[in-house]
């Protein structure tokens, strides 16, 4: 019934609307409707163009002003995010220089030059300096980027293995993440999905006669030590997943038959984070606004306050629960991690 | 070469002895104006149900887990109490961009301006082959109505994203729409590509041979280029879609392991070994950015064409422009890595697609800085088409910067598959390709039907669409910078993100409005197909061809012989002539020189 209803009345809106503009179509005189301009159309057009360079001008502004504070521009918690923040601030300096300037050339002149009968435009067709001019400009500065860019991406990607990362494997299934750590020997066990045995609680499919995997830990909760390097190395055991890590600046997709890897190194403690201003001011926000709508987040079960936390997101459409596959992430001094990781079942004890 | 359209047999047979019945002449019809009227009429249609689709995902953003009456009407089960599912949630993601790139901005937009302006601005009496091209688009049409049967199928329809990545797509135990839902999809796609090669090559092989007398490929309109060029990407990509489509049916339905390997889902292991998802992205993006431009070439074409004449001016840079196309197509078979910095391909590959794609940003601004100058010192005709073409340009800007900063694999780490994403592409190639395909309609309107559109409704529609294009997709960027995932049914389960739904609910209304004023729109086309004011002959006073041939519907485009093409056609405001057009057809003058060469 109600299914009903709304269908009438989005069909009243439609109609409605269809009518007001039949209305307005009607109320015109049969000469106004050749859709050829005149100079009276060209005119307020001209000018409409201009009120539409204002209206890009006050979006942007708007949208630096009420949401500039949100972008992962700054206080990265990885030893190369700022690379990437600079990167990101230039490319979008030059971005934002372009964008101004272009797209007033372009109002400005359908402004400027707008139709008057009579007046005869100028024929032009041609001018290899200027084209010159403007095929060189991009290649210069895309060719900075391009260089900035490409040893960013091998800074980031080309894994140093003499560092000694610590190699921490993530695990994705439809619609969660389990990390597994090499152990005392930080060497990860073989692992195959064929080998998963779920009597057993061997949910990795972890080799269990594969003594390097005797001494790995599996967890639920990713902790990390700050100031160490991480290896990260990527399993998923049913459809594609991507584990997005934005505060790090980190994301490798997990795909199944496959191991891929990632690697960084984090900076700022889980502690150190909530103390930063910016963080600060990020939660009292978000607070507030939970304040406001108190009730249904009570009603939906969810801790009304929200406190800072690194979070591991999946960013790879995997399914229906796609938009809620997250595990938590802990950066903590080595003497934290070191407490809870002799905390954690090894491997061999948590079979059954 | 161009000799051979005039073929008097031809001539004869089309003119003079073939009775139309209803079915010949609406239906089954060879003619290209007719076809062309059929894709247009399908793809709006098509556009429609695309827009809606939107306009709930966009209602689904903004109020989560609110009952929401219109859900409950139009998606039935799936929303029981209002609330929608979330998996019919990323059915809307998939099915809504699926149609969109397809259904209406490739076989709407080549199918109608290719099929419309090829013939008639080459001077060619119908497409090379009218059979090929009506199969073609009774194929579009055939594929078109499987995949809204797929809406209906029990499981939901595909919902593994328009990007189909396997194994998702491949395991129906997976996902409730990789059941029927997506075999319907794969056989819809399949025959849609059969419908997009047939229609591609007549568009090659009628550009090639059938130019008349005087129509060198230099004097060709850009119309022209981009449609053959357009065509020619698809020709060379459409097929490697094609067969991973088919491996993916293969994989389905027989077994196979083309893009599958160690599965263990839903308790049990499969039996798949050695395949690799990755090979699937990498056949579908060797599509999926050609597609790119396939979408958006036609657009920049009608743009150029309707820039041009508007301004009352030569296009700025005939030939930069032609060699940015041929550019722009050569480099676009190149770059698809770029979908996939973070795929687990070897980075090595992610560093020589940074490279090839921000060469790719070199012919773009070209074309961007010729459509500026070409509006400098003109005499601006601002018609809703035009306005639209200008707009395009705007969106174009836009959207195409930040391929910056998604082309950098450095930084696409952080933002690939977030909001970014989605504001950038919508952009460049949705809302572009969208206002070429408006610009199109509303310049060859009085061509296609004979009649005007009324302007005043013409410039509402322009306006609000405007206003809301930017409205949505612009501070869509900020969210997408603060990590929001995209294809999230909700994002309540993530406070970090609280902070974007006050933006979300705004993006929301801007979605809502736009989508609702495109009424505007459709009645302006309805209604004036019927009652609109009669066309005049050449209405925009514009040197291309199709402006010199009758209004009313003939076959053959010419009663008599076909036009003899003396010039380019951006001879406007050329200083020598009374008139600010000399069209195509009009002879040198003595000592007149034809100055682009
Ligand atoms: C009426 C204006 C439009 C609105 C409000 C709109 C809105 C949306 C939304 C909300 C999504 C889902 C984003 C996500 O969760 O990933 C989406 C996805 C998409 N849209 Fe649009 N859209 C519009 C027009 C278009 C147009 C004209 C195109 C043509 C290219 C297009 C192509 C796509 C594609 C390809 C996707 C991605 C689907 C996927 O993730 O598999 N949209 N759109
Ligand atoms: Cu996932
Ligand atoms: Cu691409």
């Amino acid at each position: 019934m109600t299914a009903f209803l709304s269908i009438i009345i989005v069909l009243f809106v439609a109609v409605a609307l269809w009518q007001m503009v039949k209305i307005f179509d009607l109320a015109q005189v049969g000469a106004a409707n050749t859709q050829v301009a005149d100079d009276k159309d060209n005119k307020l057009q001209g000018y409409l163009m201009m009120a539409f360079l204002v209206f890009i001008y006050a979006t942007t502004i708007a949208s630096f002003w009420y949401l500039g504070d949100l972008p992962l521009t700054s206080n990265s918690a990885s030893e190369h995010g700022p690379g990437i923040d600079n990167l990101m601030i230039i490319s979008m300096v030059v971005i934002f220089i372009v964008q101004t300037i272009t797209q007033f050339l372009l109002h400005y002149f359908a402004f400027k030059y707008k139709g008057e009968k009579g007046r005869k435009a100028l024929f032009y067709a041609d001018n290899n300096t200027l084209e010159f001019i403007w095929t060189i400009i991009p290649v210069i500065v895309l060719a900075g980027l391009i260089i900035y860019g490409l040893f960013t991406w091998n800074d980031i990607m080309n894994i140093d293995e003499d560092e000694d990362p610590m190699v921490i494997e993530l695990y994705a299934q439809q619609f969660n993440w389990k990390a597994r750590y090499g152990g005392e020997d930080n060497v990860l066990g073989k692992a195959n999905v064929r080998l998963i045995d779920i009597d057993r609680a061997n949910i990795l499919g972890v080799a269990e006669d594969d003594p390097n995997a005797q001494d790995d830990v599996i967890v639920t909760e990713l902790h990390l030590p700050v100031g160490r390097p991480i290896l990260f190395k990527m399993r998923s055991q049913d459809v594609l997943h991507s584990a997005y890590m934005p505060h790090f600046r980190a994301q490798m997709n997990c795909v199944p038959g496959m191991v891929t890897q990632f690697g960084f190194t984090p900076t700022v403690t889980t502690a150190d984070m909530r103390l930063n201003p910016d963080i600060v001011e990020k939660v009292l926000n978000i607070n507030k606004l939970r304040q406001a709508k108190k009730e249904k987040i009570e009603e939906a079960g969810q801790e009304l306050l929200y406190e800072f936390d690194y979070l591991l997101l999946c960013n790879k459409i995997c399914g229906k629960s796609h938009y809620n596959m997250q595990m938590k992430i802990i950066v903590e001094t080595q003497e934290e991690f070191d407490a809870w990781m002799a905390e954690q079942k090894t491997f061999a004890n948590s079979l059954n | 070469m161009s000799a051979t359209a005039d073929t008097h047999g031809h001539d004869d047979h089309d003119v003079h002895h073939h009775k139309e019945t209803f079915v010949t002449k609406y239906i089954f019809s060879q003619d290209h104006k007719m076809i062309a009227k059929q894709y247009l009429i399908t793809g709006t249609i098509m556009g429609v149900i695309g827009v809606l689709m939107s306009m709930m995902m966009r209602m689904q953003i903004a109020w989560p887990e609110e009952p929401n009456l219109l859900f409950e009407a139009l998606l039935g089960k799936w929303a029981p109490g209002g609330v929608m599912d979330a998996d019919i949630y990323l059915a809307l993601v998939t099915i809504h961009g699926t149609i969109m790139v397809f259904f209406v901005l490739t076989a709407g937009l080549s199918g109608t301006f290719s099929n419309l302006l090829i013939p008639l601005q080459i001077g060619a009496r119908d497409m090379a082959s009218g059979f090929l091209n009506m199969v073609s688009y009774w194929l579009f049409f055939l594929s078109s109505i499987i995949m809204i049967m797929s809406l209906f199928v029990e499981a939901g329809p595909a919902a593994a994203g328009w990007t189909i990545y396997p194994p998702l797509s491949a395991l129906p135990m997976a996902q409730g729409g990789s059941g029927m839902g997506m075999t319907l999809w794969l056989v819809s796609m399949a025959i849609f590509i059969a419908s997009s090669l047939l229609g591609s090559l007549n568009y090659i092989v009628t550009v090639i041979n059938l130019r008349t007398k005087g129509m060198s490929m230099t004097r060709l309109p850009l119309t022209i280029w981009t449609f053959f060029i357009t065509a020619v990407i698809g020709v060379i990509s459409f097929p490697v879609l094609l067969s991973a489509v088919l491996l993916l049916i293969m994989d389905r339905s027989f077994g196979t392991s083309f893009f599958l390997s160690d599965i263990f889902i839903q308790g049990e292991v499969l039996h798949y070994q050695g395949g690799s998802p990755v090979l699937f992205e990498h056949l579908f993006w060797f599509l999926g950015h050609p597609e790119v431009y396939i979408v958006l070439l036609p657009a920049l074409g009608i743009t150029s064409e309707v820039i041009a004449t508007n301004s009352r001016k030569p296009i700025f840079g005939y030939r930069a422009m032609v060699a940015s196309i041929l550019a722009i197509a050569f480099l676009s078979t190149i770059v698809w890595g770029h979908h996939m910095f973070i795929s687990g391909m070897n980075p090595f590959l992610g560093s020589v697609f940074t490279f090839t794609t921000l060469l790719i940003a070199i012919p773009s601004a070209v074309k961007a800085f010729n459509y500026i100058t070409t509006l400098w010192k003109g005499n601006l005709q601002l018609n809703p088409a035009m306005l639209f073409s200008i707009g395009l340009v705007s969106t174009f800007i836009t959207g195409g910067l930040t391929g910056i900063i998604l082309g950098d694999s450095a930084l696409d780490i952080n933002v690939h598959d977030t909001y970014f994403v989605v504001a950038h592409f919508h952009l460049v190639m949705g809302i572009s390709a969208l206002y070429g395909m408006f610009a199109g309609i509303y310049h060859w309107f009085p061509r296609m039907f004979g009649r005007m559109m009324n302007k005043n409704l013409g410039y509402l529609h322009f306006w609000v669409t405007a206003i809301c294009a930017y409205g949505v997709f612009f501070p869509m960027h900020f969210i997408g910078m603060a990590g929001l995932p995209r294809r999230y049914y909700t994002n309540s389960n993530f406070p970090l993100f609280d902070d974007t739904t006050n933006a979300n609910v705004v993006i929301t209304m801007f979605a809502i409005v736009g989508g609702i004023f495109q009424i505007v729109f459709l009645y302006n086309f309805f209604s004036s197909m019927f009652y609109g004011k009669k066309a005049v002959q050449n209405p925009w006073k514009s040197n291309t061809l199709e402006w010199t041939a009758p209004v009313k519907h003939v076959h053959g485009n010419w009663p008599g012989a076909l036009p003899v093409v003396y010039r380019w056609p951006y001879d406007y405001s050329k200083p020598g002539h009374d008139e600010d057009f000399v069209p195509q057809n009009v002879p040198m003058k003595e000592g007149e020189e034809e100055l682009h060469h």
